[in-house]
């Protein structure tokens, strides 16, 4: 078994338990809410018609965006209850459409007979629509299971453990062996569930038949020990962990993987238990941290510059230092301090190009930009950044073309493209040793990687000293080697994070 | 036992009329048939003695009690009702579906099950052999068995018919239809039975109620009516049997 197999397969117990509890409770939620919800809707066509509008509406949002709501409406709050809510309003859908399908579909002759031997309309509905009608609510639910066991994985993104941990780490360390555990585990446990749904229908039906064969016994021990099971591990999920002294999170991309196990590693040596939330959103981590359900973890200038203090200027690298430091501390945000390293946007060249064309600054460009091609990133070209470049230097290129990073940077080797946006950290700058182009007009951001820290975590001296052990010490030379032996060379964020510490500046 | 007085049924708010002022009798123990075309307000009738319709206006009395004031559900536990579409639960057993009402007015397990095999067994299922089956796996004719034990279950001394062999075949339906005479007489049940089929109220009925477009023509016995219509629309309904017992009774004298 190869290691990075052995690695990934370390981490199933605690995702399998996250994504189980997380699909268990917003499915359970989902039937609760759903069912009842259902057999209102088909008892009043007033309510039918926009209860079926609303689900169906819920369902058509990007199931992304809804977390993202759910975790704004929670004003910033992070972790299992917004994935849980999330996952509830997805589940809807299919069960209040097929309760409601089921119940009209209970042949009238029945509900007359029913009726006419005396039944309230409240025994009609228990003893003899909602019983006919189970097979096709069941179906629903059935589907919701396997819809929200799917969607589960997304939940990553918000801070909740399960599978998506493998598969987001995985896409953005190029770990292919994370992916498949992921996407394997995910669908082994929608079709797990599936079956145990079907089972315990089964069983159901066969309820009131008099002939009680060996096979059914067997298959009743069976299902129910699976249940046991199921409950044991959702329930020992409930029970509170001992939480951890420190939350160290990042968002999803090899740079902040990297310094995430870095940072947590050595708070682990300081001696507190540390909890790592990876992979979370850029929108969804600095309200976290603001709220404190992150304690630790390492934001760029340019970003704050930009995103959170809506600047559009570019007052150069040590103003906006200034700014965005002043601009934290009314925030209650901490700032221990500065990585040392950038990560920015730059234009960047094949060597060989630029050396024939005479360019080692953007300056160069102004003359000859119209017959170069360039490419980007997705969002490049639609960035603020992008068109003060364009305005300072008066330069356009020829051809603009946008890429998946990965592609982007294989264009510009295979000579597609002349110039590319690249980030100034990537691993990928040093692998192909790409011409960084000089900025003198200070056009792009400055994007100093710098550790923020939650206002309670900034009160216990231990911690902040061994957080302000990194305080400038990774050069951008470091840090794109790390990354470098992820994104080119294949190896574990474990090994990054090793070199990385051997690297460090001042210790 | 059965008293409607005055009973008037219109929808759309008196645009149509299903059934107009209409007054009837049925003493203990008497079976009537309530025959006519299909709209002619005979089921409407039927259905308003145990409300499953209400009566726009007008009074129905059952055992001298006005129906409007008693509790519909109580109403209708006390009083048979056999389906037209037979109406069984088609997830419950036969015996569950037999006992429905007894089960609904809280009966004793024991004296559930004592009345069960008794109701199964009058009309020709015998509890063990057939008591854990599932409708599904009965004939047509032996599933209207079960909606005729069912009806009889909490011992009721009216029982409501609509059209209650209209889905058999013909044999099955003789079989049927003698067999629930017997029951009838030999309890003593008020039965009131809705039907299209002239021959079958003739054989079973006491007395006959024609309905068209809402109203009473006639209540007769059939021997009245056979030979003493009162209406041209009687006499019409009433000439196939007729024609058909005469030519019946050439084939057999030819033979």
């Amino acid at each position: 078994m190869s290691e990075n197999l052995r690695e990934q397969l370390l981490l199933l117990p605690a995702y399998f338990q996250g994504h189980l509890l997380l699909t268990l409770a917003a499915i359970s939620m989902g039937v609760l809410i759903s069912v009842p919800l259902g057999v209102w809707a088909e008892q009043s066509a007033r309510v039918k018609r926009p209860l079926l509008a609303i689900v169906s509406i819920v369902q058509t949002f990007p199931s992304l965006a809804i977390l993202a709501l759910v975790v704004a409406l929670l004003g910033g709050r992070i972790g299992f209850l917004p994935a849980f809510i999330a996952l509830t309003l997805y589940s809807m859908l299919p069960i209040v459409r097929n309760t409601v399908t089921g119940l009209e579909s209970v042949s009238g002759s029945v509900i007359e007979a029913a009726r006419g031997i005396g039944m309230s309309p409240h025994q009609i509905l228990r003893e003899v629509k909602l019983p006919l009608a189970m097979p096709v609510i069941v179906a629903g639910i059935r589907t919701a299971m396997v819809w929200t066991v799917g969607l589960a994985t997304l939940s990553t993104l918000v801070g909740a453990t399960s599978f998506g941990n493998y598969i987001f780490t995985g896409i953005q360390t190029r770990n292919l062996v994370a992916v498949t555990v992921g996407s394997l585990a995910s669908a082994g446990m929608a079709v797990s569930l599936d079956g145990l749904i079907a089972s315990i229908q089964w069983l159901l039906e066969k309820r009131n038949e008099a002939v009680d064969s060996a096979r059914l016994k067997r298959i009743r021990i069976g299902v129910y020990a699976v249940i046991t099971c199921i409950a044991a591990i959702a329930i020992y999920g409930l029970v509170p962990q001992p939480r951890a002294d420190f939350v160290v999170a990042g968002k999803p991309f090899t740079e902040q993987y990297i310094m995430a196990g870095l940072l947590a590693s050595e708070l682990e040596e300081a001696g507190f238990s540390v909890e790592q939330r990876v992979g979370l959103g850029s929108d969804v981590i600095y309200d976290a941290i603001s709220n404190g359900s992150v304690d630790l973890y390492v934001e760029y200038t340019g970003t704050i510059w930009a995103n959170y203090m809506n600047r559009e200027s570019n007052p150069g690298r040590e103003a906006i230092r200034d700014g965005v430091i002043e601009y934290l501390e009314e925030e209650g945000v901490v700032t221990v301090g500065f990585t040392g390293f950038q990560n920015r946007y730059a234009l960047a060249m094949r060597r060989d190009r630029a050396a024939e064309l005479g360019v080692t600054s953007i300056e160069d460009l102004v003359s000859i930009s119209d017959e170069l091609a360039a490419g980007a990133d997705f969002e490049f070209f639609g960035r603020t950044e992008w068109l003060r470049l364009r305005d300072l230097y008066d330069i356009d290129f020829g051809n603009k073309l946008t890429f998946d990073p990965s592609l982007m940077y294989r264009a510009l080797v295979d000579e597609q493209v002349d110039v590319i946006s690249a980030y100034t950290t990537d691993g990928r700058v040093a692998a192909f040793d790409l011409l960084l182009l000089d900025d003198p007009r200070n056009a792009l951001l400055a994007y100093d990687g710098m550790l923020l820290a939650s206002d309670s975590a900034s009160r216990n001296p231990d911690f902040m000293r061994a957080v302000e052990s990194f305080v400038d010490s990774i050069p951008d030379q470091a840090m794109r080697q790390a990354n470098r032996l992820v994104d080119v060379d294949g190896e574990s964020i474990n090994v990054a994070i090793e070199y990385l510490r051997s690297q460090l500046i001042g210790n | 036992m059965i008293e409607l007085k005055n009973v008037h049924k219109s929808y759309d708010g008196g645009a149509t009329v299903a059934v107009a002022d209409t007054n009837l009798t049925i003493g203990r123990g008497e079976f009537l048939g309530l025959i006519g075309a299909s709209g002619c307000g005979k089921t409407t009738t039927l259905k308003m003695i145990n409300r499953l319709e209400e009566p726009s206006s007008g009074a129905i009395l059952v055992n001298g009690r006005n129906v409007i004031e008693q509790n519909p559900e109580a109403l209708r536990r006390n009083i048979g009702y056999v389906f037209q579409g037979i109406g069984l639960f088609p997830h419950r057993s036969v015996a569950q579906n037999v006992c429905a009402v007894p089960h609904l007015l809280q009966w004793s397990a024991e004296a559930i099950r004592a009345r069960c095999e008794e109701c199964m067994e009058l009309v020709g299922l015998p509890f063990d052999e057939y008591g854990g089956r599932s409708p599904s796996q009965l004939s047509g004719g032996q599933q209207q068995r079960v909606g005729v034990a069912r009806a009889l279950a909490a011992k009721p001394e009216v029982v409501l018919m609509d059209e209650p062999f209209g889905a058999l075949d013909p044999i099955t339906r003789s079989e049927l239809q003698e067999e629930f005479k017997n029951i009838q007489q030999s309890m003593g049940l008020t039965v009131v039975m809705v039907t299209h089929d002239m021959t079958e109220a003739l054989l079973l009925a006491d007395r006959i109620a024609v309905m068209h477009e809402g109203v009473v023509l006639q209540i007769a016995t059939p021997h009245e009516l056979l030979n003493n219509p009162s209406h041209d629309y009687v006499r019409e309904i009433v000439a196939m049997p007729r024609k058909r017992a005469k030519r019946l009774e050439e084939l057999m004298r030819d033979e």
